[in-house]
């Protein structure tokens, strides 16, 4: 199960998922720099990422929470979503991330 | 203006949960704490950030919200009748002749102590500042024009062609707010609908309605002007198309984010800014300076509250020794020692 990651240098990481983790997770264990200061809770939108590639319609869709907390995100484009409410599973192997800026 | 410095036991920086439970193991070996936030209220993560949301694993607390085990560390430590320094950053450091620290703010508070503890888990609360190239030196720029992240004093806005940016409460109660008394009133989001309350939204729409504000789904991609007098953005939508917008002055709010800070410049020994100590002390490599909680780091270190807890009531046992140079440390337990009791008002 893989996730492709693009850092914000601009530098593509090739990461390994693991079932039920949220991407935030393995972008962080992987080294990216993200700050996730709220650790996964939904509160902060500061493990903030753009899904790539289609990827963003294959994936089910965002709470009310996440959408709400995605107002206090920097740089929000269509394709937003906050990496620790996207869950690693076999349907999201291969998917294409870039974080967002800071 | 500075006051008079303030002679205490132990500087903490930082009033989050660990902070706070410092001043109650500090309290109970007679240590005076004095603490600093940059927040305006105790708590730090757990109130700024989660106030609302449930913690599963205090030892003897089921369940507890951000908010609840703040108002109990608070209730908890009242007895030693720490002072609180809020809305202040603490900004330099240096040790004094007499082997003291001074601990300064940014409001002017001085704080003497032997002992200083960092307790500011990833350090302070700063807003966030949209990834607009240049966006700094429109920063400061002076009252009502230029890039502010808060409102200060409303009557500055006056006649300003102002810009909001964010969904939130805060942007929202300031394009109320600010309406009636600018030239004119734009307020951008990425998208149709907002997180802030209903109510505030409804009072948007009607201003909307009525013409006072005009509202754009878009984001700010360029600040144009000199440094010191902007005149307008480059507003975007998301189909990418790009206009020019005049403004005096950009609000943008998208809540805070945290960022080390003026620790940095502490002359402490940073690892990947964590604050190296050993675990018997939880000092750092700077004797009479101490970190616990999320802003430490050691061999198997894990950010949880409980263990910041832990480290408070370590680290405690070695201040005394430096505050209290002279005095034999009594090790007592609150179950059984009248002494202790009495310092808590409960005998």
């Amino acid at each position: 199960m893989k996730i492709h990651a693009i850092d914000r240098q601009g530098k593509e990481h090739t990461l390994e998922g693991r079932d039920g983790w949220s991407v935030m997770e393995i972008l962080r264990d992987g080294g990216l720099d993200i700050a996730a200061e709220c650790g996964g809770a939904c509160a902060c939108a500061t493990c903030h990422v753009y899904i790539n590639d289609g990827w963003f319609e294959k994936l089910p869709a965002p709470s009310e929470a996440e959408i709400d907390m995605l107002d206090m995100a920097l740089a929000v484009e269509p394709n937003s979503r906050l990496s620790c409410q996207v869950i690693c599973s076999n349907e999201t192997d291969g998917i294409k991330v870039t974080v967002a800026p800071e | 203006m500075t006051a008079a410095p303030i002679e205490t036991d132990v500087a903490i920086i930082g009033a989050g949960p660990i902070g706070l439970f410092a001043v109650f193991e500090l309290g109970l070996l007679d240590l005076k704490c004095h603490l600093i936030d940059i927040l305006d209220r105790p708590g730090g993560q757990c109130t700024e950030l989660y106030p609302e949301k449930p913690i599963y694993d205090i030892p003897g607390l089921p369940i507890v919200t951000g908010q609840e085990l703040t108002n109990k560390l608070l209730e908890q430590i009242k007895p030693f009748n720490a002072q609180f320094h809020f809305s202040e950053m603490a900004t330099s450091l240096e040790k004094l002749p007499d082997g003291r620290w001074k601990l300064k703010t940014d409001a002017g508070t001085e704080l003497i102590a032997p002992v200083v503890v960092i307790a500011a888990g990833a350090g302070s609360f700063q807003p966030k500042r949209p990834p607009v190239p240049g966006i700094e030196s429109f920063e400061n720029a002076g009252d009502g024009i230029g890039v502010h992240y808060a409102v200060r004093k409303m009557e500055t806005f006056r006649g300003k062609n102002i810009l909001i940016a964010g969904g939130g409460d805060s942007a929202l109660d300031w394009v109320i707010n600010l309406a009636p008394l600018a030239k004119s009133m734009t307020l951008v989001h990425h998208r149709d609908g907002f997180r802030a309350a209903a109510h505030s939204v409804n009072q948007m729409r009607e201003l909307e309605k009525e013409g006072k504000v005009k509202f754009h789904v878009a984001s700010v991609k360029a600040i144009h002007g000199e440094p010191g007098k902007m005149t307008g953005v480059t507003l975007a939508g998301h189909d990418k198309s790009e206009w020019h917008h005049e403004a005096d002055t950009f609000l943008p709010f998208f809540g805070l984010t945290i960022k080390l800070g003026p620790i940095a410049e502490f002359g402490i020994n940073l690892n990947e800014n964590l604050i190296p100590v050993d675990t018997a002390r939880f000092e750092s490599q700077t004797p009479g300076i101490f970190a616990i909680g999320d802003i430490n780091t050691y061999t198997g270190k894990l950010k949880l509250i409980l263990s910041g807890f832990h480290e408070a009531a370590l680290m405690a046992q070695a201040a005394f020794h430096i505050a209290r140079p002279n005095e034999k440390l009594r090790f007592q337990y609150t179950t059984s020692s009248s002494n202790l009791q009495k310092k808590l008002g409960v005998s």
